[in-house]
């Protein structure tokens, strides 16, 4: 796998980087727990991604890159979670978001050795229509939970009624992606401006972000943005992050500035994508839980 | 009181869901990408037996449900409780009929008995894996049958009926699998 994996990027003149795993500051998202650890009585974070390091580089002038990197993620232990696993991250000057899709596609058949594969592409919009009849984007709280009543969706213990994305991200694990095409991949795009994490959002419609992830049937295997690359707007998105982690009672995070002075001093215009080469590798070899493709993973899963 | 968070979740743990006690079977992550994790959670009711399927916005915590089990021997049945006795203790419970499932019919005094306490009261009785007991109550053995499959009834001194191979005779004493409810062997004397 890694080594088609480097001999795809080399043919293509994209440069393997490496970057810190210890950083001093991390990503605020509030449904992301750093592991921290401490150097010279400072706290550093281990990564949740290279992307932060990543965009740097790439602001710096490295031009195309990609990395095999080890993440860390606290909390996240399951089927298809182990606390730290290997993450495929690339970066496309020039690419929008459907570009860097197609870019995908070619990857995954050459990791799977395929000479066509079936790939289903879906914007979050359509998704929603097509499986609960509801315009996730123009839809109030209301209509939501009417729409989620009348498909007789449970409502999890400790659901916050009055959160539109918490709704969306429900009805997303419980409805949408289980429908899915099975044991096939999907592009999900064009998510939400409020979930827009750090894409850039749409020009023509401002109201979704653009963003996709990749799905093999309904499990998730990637991320990735067109990227935002205004600092301001940025700088703005980690402060509500932050503001939303303390109104759950969690403790805020320090912001990286070194990444916002990347992106003021100019970020190409490009796209990325983080894929979980641990879950692909689960598809490949038909693995039940994660922990059968990760080395000595069944120590934490006990 | 204690309690437990979404993340300390794990197969075995005791929680109290709308007032009874229940034992999580499976639990599973679920999370869209980026966004909001859900635990999606299979427990057994320990007071049905029932066993059912919750979901929990990850970060919750649900009341721990304090439900611990006891090895204790079992002491007597006065017709409505069966009274279990710690060895260590002296302490003694009664449990109801209903906590004792099929336990009882294989437990005629002194066994070891895995006693599941919630909140202090017996809760559920568990048999030993393995009981000895002996045959009241059987047809004739049939001599020189020992290789063939045949079985028949045989009614045990706690009072349950198993089936045994035809050469069984009354007042043998026999080894049951509880838990199957199977005849094992015989006990040599």
């Amino acid at each position: 796998m890694l080594q088609s994996i480097r001999a795809f990027f080399a043919q293509r003149q994209v440069l393997e980087v490496e970057t810190p795993v210890l950083s001093n500051a991390t990503i605020t998202d509030p449904q992301l727990e750093s592991f921290v650890s401490c150097f010279q009585n400072r706290d550093y974070y281990l990564q949740t991604s290279p992307e932060f390091y990543m965009k740097r580089l790439l602001a710096a002038g490295s031009g195309d890159i990609y990395q095999v990197a080890r993440v860390f993620r606290n909390d996240e232990l399951g089927r298809f979670h182990n606390p730290e696993f290997t993450m495929l991250e690339w970066y496309r000057l020039g690419f929008d978001h459907h570009r860097l899709m197609n870019e995908i596609e070619d990857l995954l058949k050459v990791i799977l050795q395929l000479d066509t594969l079936v790939i289903h592409k879906v914007s979050y919009r359509d998704a929603f229509i097509k499986q609960m009849q509801i315009d996730p984007i123009e839809a109030d709280i209301h209509t939501i939970q009417t729409c989620a009543e009348a498909h007789a969706i449970e409502i999890p213990q400790g659901m916050n009624l009055d959160d539109k994305d918490m709704w969306l991200d429900w009805l997303m694990v419980e409805k949408i992606a289980p429908g899915f095409a099975k044991d096939s991949f999907t592009f999900l795009y064009n998510y939400p401006a409020s979930q827009a994490a750090l894409a850039r959002l749409d020009t023509d419609e401002p109201e979704v972000a653009n963003r996709f992830e990749l799905f093999w049937g309904e499990l998730e295997l990637g991320n990735g943005f067109y990227e935002l690359t205004d600092a301001a707007e940025q700088r703005v998105r980690f402060e509500q992050e932050n503001k939303a982690r303390s109104l759950q009672g969690r403790k805020t995070l320090p912001i990286d500035e070194s990444l916002l002075e990347a992106l003021e001093s100019g970020l190409p215009d490009c796209s990325g994508v983080a894929i979980g080469l641990d879950r692909l590798l689960m598809l490949m070899c038909k693995a039940e839980s994660i922990s059968q493709v990760i080395g000595f993973g069944e120590e934490l899963q006990a | 009181m204690a309690s437990y968070s979404t993340n300390e979740f794990r197969g075995g743990l005791k929680l109290l869901l709308d007032g009874d006690p229940a034992s999580i079977i499976e639990n599973e992550l679920v999370k869209p990408g980026k966004g909001q994790a859900f635990n999606r959670v299979k427990l057994r009711n320990l007071k049905t037996g029932r066993v059912i399927e919750r979901t929990f916005k990850s970060g919750e915590t649900v009341e721990a449900a304090d439900v611990i089990d006891v090895e204790m021997e079992f002491s007597y049945n006065d017709g409505e409780f069966w009274y279990f006795m710690d060895p260590n203790t002296f302490e003694q419970v009664g449990a109801p009929d209903s906590a004792m499932v099929d336990s009882g019919k294989w437990i005629k005094g002194q066994e070891l008995c895995t006693v599941t306490l919630w909140d202090g009261s017996p809760l559920m009785v568990t048999a030993p894996n393995f009981v000895e007991l002996a045959v009241t109550e059987t047809d004739p053995g049939l001599k020189g049958d020992t290789a063939q499959g045949g079985t028949k009834p045989a009614t045990l001194e706690s009072g349950a009926v198993v089936k045994v191979p035809l050469f069984i005779e009354e007042g043998e004493v026999l080894k049951i699998d509880t838990r199957s409810g199977e005849y094992v062997s015989r006990v040599k004397s």
